[in-house]
């Protein structure tokens, strides 16, 4: 179940570049295992983080003071496009991270944001781009405002900006709703679905118990 | 009222509540687990205490974790207990599980079609970004994370928000030499990897028409490196005879009542999209990427960008990481880049037709020294198939290596990798930093142009190839 998320005012990371991948936030073979939870922190942006040595990439934003703290990444467009894998969220969670604000996010990356209590922020190329430039203005020290009920994103500069979030995405994160637990009190609705969809689309449904059909 | 799309009209179907004004709870027709993540759901269904709510809508298979060395060896410790979990979970759930060896075992994007799971009008999902792939046949197919793979084990259903609509329509005769791959990556460097992003795309026109179904799924696989999680072609007769008597497809009667509801549902001819792309397919010629996103793509026959002509300082930037990382030079042809390794497999492109076009390529010819080159069959059907008609011969004889079925080096899972710092012509879909291995350097191409790089040592164009 997500924890819920309303207000966070905390350290936050510029991580510009365009086309951040999931395979880039995290490699396939740290997730490769049922006993994976836990794990993912340290290798969040192993590529990134670490050079081939294994030694921490100095270079690295996350690497540095003060933002090897940060909570907040705020990020180029397209950030989290790829794998579906959740295994990026995790690794970003457990790395410390609660929020990312971008002008656009994969699409399978957004909606496991907030199937983890991560709050994935839209504005405006020139919001991100401003906001990244106030934080660096201030060397990382300026903290970022996300007030979620408000709606509004505060810079370092003291630039307050509102954002768009779907209604019901952001009742989930204030309350940290699970949505299994939400779509089974509609078991009734669904089981109405599927009887008359048995009579519509009778192809769609097989028996219970498939019988062990052979294959080709 | 505008008519609708063939998107609208599937989601409609499909609707059992309305959340609100844009978000509707789904039904799931079919969904498909496989060996990374399947027995992680089903394992965390157990832990909150629940059932699979439809057990029968539910198809396994291994494939990511698996090694595709002859007889499995070297597949990781870790590999075979998430086959073993996948074995004891779906069998504990009562869950077709299409095992190692067995007709039916292969990528889940490659046998959710070669088995008639897959079907117009159909929602699919599968907890794997490349599950668009299925809306080659009319499906309205997308891949999911783990928390929504739990929630489609435990409800048969999905909350979505209905997407915008875009259609790509792909105009003309398709030249010599490109094909389905090609025509896909084209649209990607015209649009870029966000193009797509928070739209349902179909793909029409009259050069989609003409693609053979196994052309359409490679089209709607890289839907998602357009950004668009879902992709569909509008289903038609060729989609029909494709699916006529596959084991899972309707029978008889069933087969005739499927067809008949199935005609209805490509888009209205007053249909109105959100965004509306053409492309004169004429114009295309065989692609291969230079960078490390699939919109990092060039014709054969051009020129890697020069991040010096380049006065935006972003793009100028974007391309100086991606060519330091690729180990290429800005301004110099793409052909001619000598490579180490070449992919033929994945969901993107190991089907019988795509190992057809690469041992058309390969016959009578050998890999060029110093190539390691592999072909990895998508599924145990494929890989039968491809034997029976001596397509094993012809790529071994070539000098290339014939796998087992699986994921393979697509992305790495199971530790099948290039090695740091070598160059990959791979069939597959990402080109991602470290995708085949860390630090490893991938192009993208089609299979014919992978087999003639093999070939060639290089990068090629395999219009010069004489075939």
């Amino acid at each position: 179940m997500p924890k819920p998320f309303d207000k966070l005012t905390a350290t936050a990371a510029p991580i510009m570049r365009a086309n951040i991948d999931t395979d880039v936030i995290i490699r396939i073979e740290r997730l490769v295992g049922n006993s994976i939870r836990g794990t993912l922190g340290k290798w969040a942006f192993g590529s990134l983080r670490y050079l081939a040595d294994g030694s921490e990439n100095p270079d690295f934003i996350l690497n540095r003071e003060p933002y090897r703290e940060a909570e907040i990444l705020v990020t180029g467009p397209n950030f989290g496009c790829g794998s579906s894998r959740e295994g990026a969220v995790w690794s970003l969670q457990e790395r410390g991270i609660r929020a990312v604000i971008g002008s656009g996010f994969g699409d399978i990356f957004f909606a496991n944001c907030f199937q983890n209590g991560i709050l994935p922020v839209v504005v405006d190329k020139a919001v991100v781009d401003q906001l990244a430039a106030d934080i660096e203005a201030t060397q990382g020290a300026g903290k970022v405002s996300i007030d979620l009920e408000a709606q509004t994103i505060v810079s370092p500069s003291g630039a307050r900006h509102s954002f768009e979030i779907d209604p019901r995405r952001r009742e989930g994160l204030l309350k940290g709703l699970d949505e299994v637990a939400l779509t089974l009190q509609r078991d009734g609705e669904i089981h109405a679905f599927q009887a008359a969809d048995r009579t519509a689309r009778p192809w769609i449904h097989f028996q219970k118990t498939p019988a062990s059909r052979t294959s080709a | 009222m505008p008519g609708r799309s063939l998107l609208e009209k599937i989601w409609d179907q499909h609707v059992i509540a309305r959340l609100s004004e844009d978000t509707d709870l789904l039904h799931i027709d079919r969904h498909l687990l496989h060996d990374l993540g399947g027995s992680r759901g089903l394992l965390d269904l157990k832990s909150r205490g629940l059932k699979v709510h439809n057990p029968e809508l539910t198809f396994a298979t291994p494939d990511h974790a698996l090694s595709t060395a002859p007889g499995r060896a070297g597949t990781s410790k870790i590999g075979q207990e998430l086959l073993a979990a996948l074995r004891t979970e779906t069998a504990a759930s009562g869950i077709t599980l299409f095992d190692v060896d067995q007709p039916g075992q292969g990528i889940v994007h490659v046998i959710g079609p070669e088995l008639g799971l897959s079907l117009p009008g159909a929602t699919i999902v599968c907890g794997d970004s490349h599950t668009c792939t299925h809306g080659g046949l009319g499906a309205l197919a997308f891949g999911i994370g783990s928390s929504e793979l739990t929630h489609v084990l435990a409800t048969q259903a999905l909350i979505q928000k209905r997407p915008k609509t875009m259609r790509a329509r792909f105009e003309g005769k398709l030249p010599l030499g490109v094909t389905a791959k090609d025509m896909i990556l084209a649209l990607i460097g015209h649009i870029g990897a966000a193009g797509g992003t928070g739209y349902a795309v179909e793909y029409a026109g009259s050069a989609i028409r003409e693609l053979p179904i196994e052309g359409r799924l490679t089209i709607c696989n890289l839907s998602i490196e357009l950004g668009a999680k879902m992709g569909m072609v509008a289903p038609d007769e060729k989609t029909f005879e494709y699916l006529r008597s596959r084991p899972y497809a309707p029978q008889g009667e069933m087969w005739d009542l499927a067809v008949k509801a199935w005609r209805e549902l490509p888009s209205d001819p007053d249909a109105v999209f959100d965004r509306e792309v053409v492309i004169d397919v004429e114009k295309i010629i065989p692609q291969v990427t230079w960078g490390i996103s699939p919109e990092h793509v060039v014709g054969v026959d051009g020129l890697i960008p020069d991040p010096k002509a380049v006065d935006d300082p972003a793009r100028r930037a974007a391309i100086e990481t991606a060519l330091e990382y690729m180990g290429l030079q800005g301004g110099a042809p793409i052909a001619g880049t000598p490579v180490d390794w070449v992919f033929i497999g994945s969901c993107t492109n190991s089907r019988l037709s795509d190992l057809r076009a690469a041992a058309e390529v390969a016959r009578g010819r050998k890999v060029a020294a110093g190539v390691r080159a592999w072909v990895v069959p998508g599924s145990e059907n494929v890989k039968r198939e491809a034997v029976a008609e001596g397509l094993d011969k012809i790529f071994i004889e070539a000098g290339f290596e014939w796998r087992e079925p699986g994921c393979s080096m697509c992305l790495a899972a199971n530790g099948e990798v290039v090695a740091p710092g070598q160059r990959s012509v791979s069939t597959s879909n990402r080109n991602f930093v470290g995708r085949q291995g860390p630090r490893a350097r991938t192009h993208l191409a089609s299979p014919a142009s992978a087999a003639a790089s093999a070939i060639a040592g290089a990068i090629a164009d395999v219009r010069m190839m004489g075939r």
